[in-house]
């Protein structure tokens, strides 16, 4: 996390003896682990694609419900309506305050002008929220992070290619949050439709220069290089999702059973699931977070504070010319 | 029975073929015996017997319902008892011939997001690659802002029996940020074709009758696995009373049964929620078991949860399918257990064609035509309606024809009085005239004959010549 001087480098000594500062690595994982970690994910997609069976899947827990309608005169949800569920989980002694943010509603209507504005609104709100607890004179010690540090985006298995609200709304996010799309419901395509979908996909996103989660930095070594290109070439992840088990060769796995064949939702060769939740959770979480406050909160900070500055300007020449 | 006739009208407006050809006549058929309506004392023996082909069956001579003696007051038309076998139930078969050399024309009408698989699903139903493989905007292309109609025809041929297959295609339904009135160019399209069809009717020549209306419009939900989106109930409110609506759940494959069991029964009750009218395989009364049953296992499947496929996979155990092969499995579109396709095969083609036609034409178009004739203005006439009782309507007439004769003898009296006074004013006019030159004459007279009086004395006095005398004769002679 330090970052390294460009200029003259100090040389790199030895100690004579066994000092034993290397033990600060265990201090500092003492120290996390008793604080515990806080992740924030959203979820945007429309409805029925499988958001909330998916954040189920991939936490191995149920953590929310489908939002879908089920009553006939119940009304269809607005996206005013986004609410954040937070759950703690326990692994190894390891505790992640998990926040899910859904959206229901989004791209629902029949008009669905304007249905992304309630949501970066929802994203940036977090950020000004962190900024004015940073920014009190009298500040906690800690300040509970609810900046979103990653958004899954759900696309649509058309087989085709990208709605256009789909191209709007990512524009939109890919300024403020990490996005990473997914290819929802992917069991409805074969691999072949599979492949020419993502290329379509991923050439629809770069034509409208949308920037994807992972970005590169200068300091990442060959292999996290190398990781960020295997996973850039897999976007957007085709994904399944399942709650229930079923038993394959004597184990219980999540899976979609049909009547002609069960889709294994943790076999690579069925789905991308793996891979998803590897790069969430088991590589890229720290990465995730970090990004969210260097990047993403920083550029809202440096934004809001010329704003600030220029206003306060403006006012103070506005008060001089008033008085003089 | 509790019927007295049996009666002859069809059961409904659509079932002219099917209704007048099922009654026939077989030799063990049931009899029971009823009073007739009058309660009068006759009493009618009435038979009813179908043939479970649902056809007569020709090969029964000189059997038939016994005639009912109709009584003056009841409208039912006399029924006759066949002597010997006259050969009209060979009907059918001669409709039949002159169906298949006419050809038969249906129009389909596909909606929904694109990505549902409308073109697949098409392509498999009539196993003919109609629709080419789609043209894919590239990034950055123009998709348009509304809603295209875009219409592809082909005529295809199977034993015989020509069809004209026309599918009416929606790309860009749904497919805008603001689907606002994206039904609209959909509403318009098929109201363009029932107006060109009314046009054709209003035609002083009307032999080659082309039937371009939309007979059934198939409806494509997304597979989400919760209800409908608000965006389906809209159009299908717009245009349950339009067209024939079949409502299909595309991409059938995303979902387990209990998953499209759900899905279904939601569906179905957000539709009577609605109001909203699918198409309904009519049930008649005389249709055999086996089409009756297989009526109701349609009825049961709708909406009807599809998969398309026009190309080949091979299968687990090696043949050869129309199917979608995925690493977990190969699902097959003709295999009834895995989809509803063959459901939607069977009604759409096999069965109910002929159905949807004929709703289009005998309910969906009647009803156009209505609204359309009362919106300009065309009235009514009811008093075609009324109900026409013979000896009534005869005295009615009679009455009126006395009314009329007596309204002509008064005209023709005051007529003939009026020329009669005419006549007379002339006749007094004239008569005075007379007198008045009968009276002058006189005077004339009386003044010639003292005249001559005057000659007399002047002549007995003198004897005087005066150049008078020839015209005082001549006078003589004109006054006689």
């Amino acid at each position: 996390m330090a970052a390294s001087l460009v200029s003259s480098q100090p040389e790199e000594i030895s100690a004579a003896q066994y000092v034993g500062f290397d033990s600060i690595t265990r201090q500092i994982e003492h120290k996390l682990l008793k604080r515990g970690f806080q992740f924030n994910v959203m979820v945007v997609g429309q409805t029925g694609l499988g958001k909330s069976t998916l954040i189920n899947t991939l936490f191995a827990s149920h953590l929310i419900d489908s939002k879908g309608r089920t009553e006939v005169d119940t009304q269809p949800k607005q996206t005013t309506e986004i609410h954040a569920l937070s759950h703690v989980i326990v692994e190894n002694g390891v505790r992640l305050k998990l926040n899910i943010i859904d959206t229901p509603g989004y791209g629902d209507n029949v008009n669905n002008e304007g249905c992304w504005d309630p949501i970066v609104k929802y994203i940036k709100d977090q950020h000004s929220a962190y900024l004015r607890k940073e920014l009190t004179a009298m500040r906690d010690r800690f300040i509970p992070d609810t900046r979103i540090h990653c958004c899954l985006f759900f696309i649509n298995p058309t087989g085709h290619t990208l709605k256009p609200i789909d191209i709007v709304v990512l524009k939109k996010l890919a300024e403020v949050v990490n996005v990473v799309p997914v290819i929802a419901k992917s069991d409805s395509l074969t691999l072949e439709e599979r492949a020419i979908f993502k290329q379509r996909v991923m050439a629809e996103l770069q034509f409208n220069q949308i920037r994807l989660y992972p970005f590169d930095a200068d300091e990442l070594d060959e292999e996290e290089l190398q990781l960020n290109e295997r996973i850039r070439d897999m976007l957007p992840f085709a994904i399944v999702g399942s709650e229930k088990s079923v038993i394959i060769d004597g184990k219980p796995v999540r899976a979609r059973k049909n009547r002609w064949g069960v889709i294994n939702v943790e076999d690579e060769n069925h789905c991308e699931f793996i891979y998803l939740r590897n790069f969430l959770t088991r590589t890229h979480l720290q990465d995730l977070i970090e990004t969210t406050a260097q990047i993403h909160y920083e550029s809202f900070r440096s934004k809001q504070l010329l704003a600030l500055k220029e206003s306060s300007a403006k006012n103070q020449q506005s008060a001089a010319t008033a008085s003089a | 029975m509790s019927e007295g006739y049996y009666d002859n009208a069809p059961h409904s407006p659509s079932a002219n073929g099917n209704g007048n050809g099922s009654l026939s006549y077989n030799g063990d058929g049931r009899s029971s015996a009823v009073t007739s309506p009058n309660g009068g004392n006759d009493t009618l023996i009435s038979s009813r017997a179908i043939s479970p082909s649902a056809y007569p069956v020709k090969s029964e001579p000189g059997v038939g319902i016994n005639g009912s003696a109709t009584a003056p007051a009841q409208q039912q038309p006399a029924r006759k008892k066949l002597a010997s076998w006259v050969g009209f139930s060979n009907l059918p078969n001669q409709v039949h011939r002159r169906s298949v050399r006419r050809g038969f024309q249906f129009v389909a009408m596909v909606v929904g997001e694109s990505g549902l698989g409308k073109s697949t699903l098409i392509n498999t139903l009539f196993e003919t690659k109609l629709y080419q493989p789609k043209n894919i905007p590239a990034p950055g292309e123009d998709r348009g802002k509304t809603v295209q109609i875009e219409s592809i025809s082909a005529e295809i041929e199977e034993n015989g029996v020509r069809l004209k297959l026309t599918v009416v295609d929606t790309p860009g339904f749904g497919d805008f940020v603001n689907n606002d009135e994206s039904w609209k160019p959909i509403v318009d399209n098929i109201e363009a074709r029932f107006d060109a069809y009314l046009e054709q009717e209003n035609r002083v020549n009307r032999l080659k009758l082309v039937d371009n209306r939309v007979h059934a419009c198939i409806y494509f939900i997304q597979p989400t696995g919760h209800s409908l989106k608000p965006i389906d109930i809209e159009f299908m409110r717009r245009l349950h009373t339009k067209v024939n609506l079949i409502p299909v759940i595309a991409k059938a494959d995303t979902m387990t049964d209990d998953e499209i069991s759900l899905f279904k029964q939601r569906i179905l009750a957000d539709i009577a929620h609605h109001g909203i009218r699918i198409f309904q395989p009519p049930q008649y009364e005389n249709e055999d078991e086996e089409t009756i049953q297989e009526n109701e296992e349609i009825i049961s499947k709708v909406p009807f949860a599809v998969v398309g496929s026009d190309s080949l996979v091979s299968s687990p155990d090696g043949r050869q399918v129309r199917g979608r092969a995925y690493p977990w499995g190969v699902i097959e579109v003709d295999n009834e257990d895995h989809c509803d396709f063959v459901k939607l095969r069977q009604m759409l083609v096999r069965t109910h064609m002929e159905e949807l036609r004929e709703h289009t034409n005998d309910v969906l178009y009647e009803n156009y035509r209505t609204d359309k004739l009362k919106a300009m203005g065309v009235a009514q006439d009811e008093s075609v309606f009324k109900e026409t009782n013979p000896a009534a309507k005869q005295a009615e007439e009679r009455a009126m024809h006395e009314a009329k004769l007596a309204k002509m003898e008064a005209e023709m009296k005051m007529v003939f009085q009026q020329k009669v006074q005419e006549k007379e004013a002339k006749l007094k006019q004239s008569e005075e005239e007379l007198y008045l030159r009968h009276r002058e004459m006189k005077d004339a007279l009386e003044k010639q004959r003292q005249e001559l009086e005057d000659k007399k004395r002047r002549i007995e006095s003198g004897r005087p010549l005066t150049p008078e005398k020839g015209s005082q004769k001549k006078r003589f002679g004109l006054g006689k």
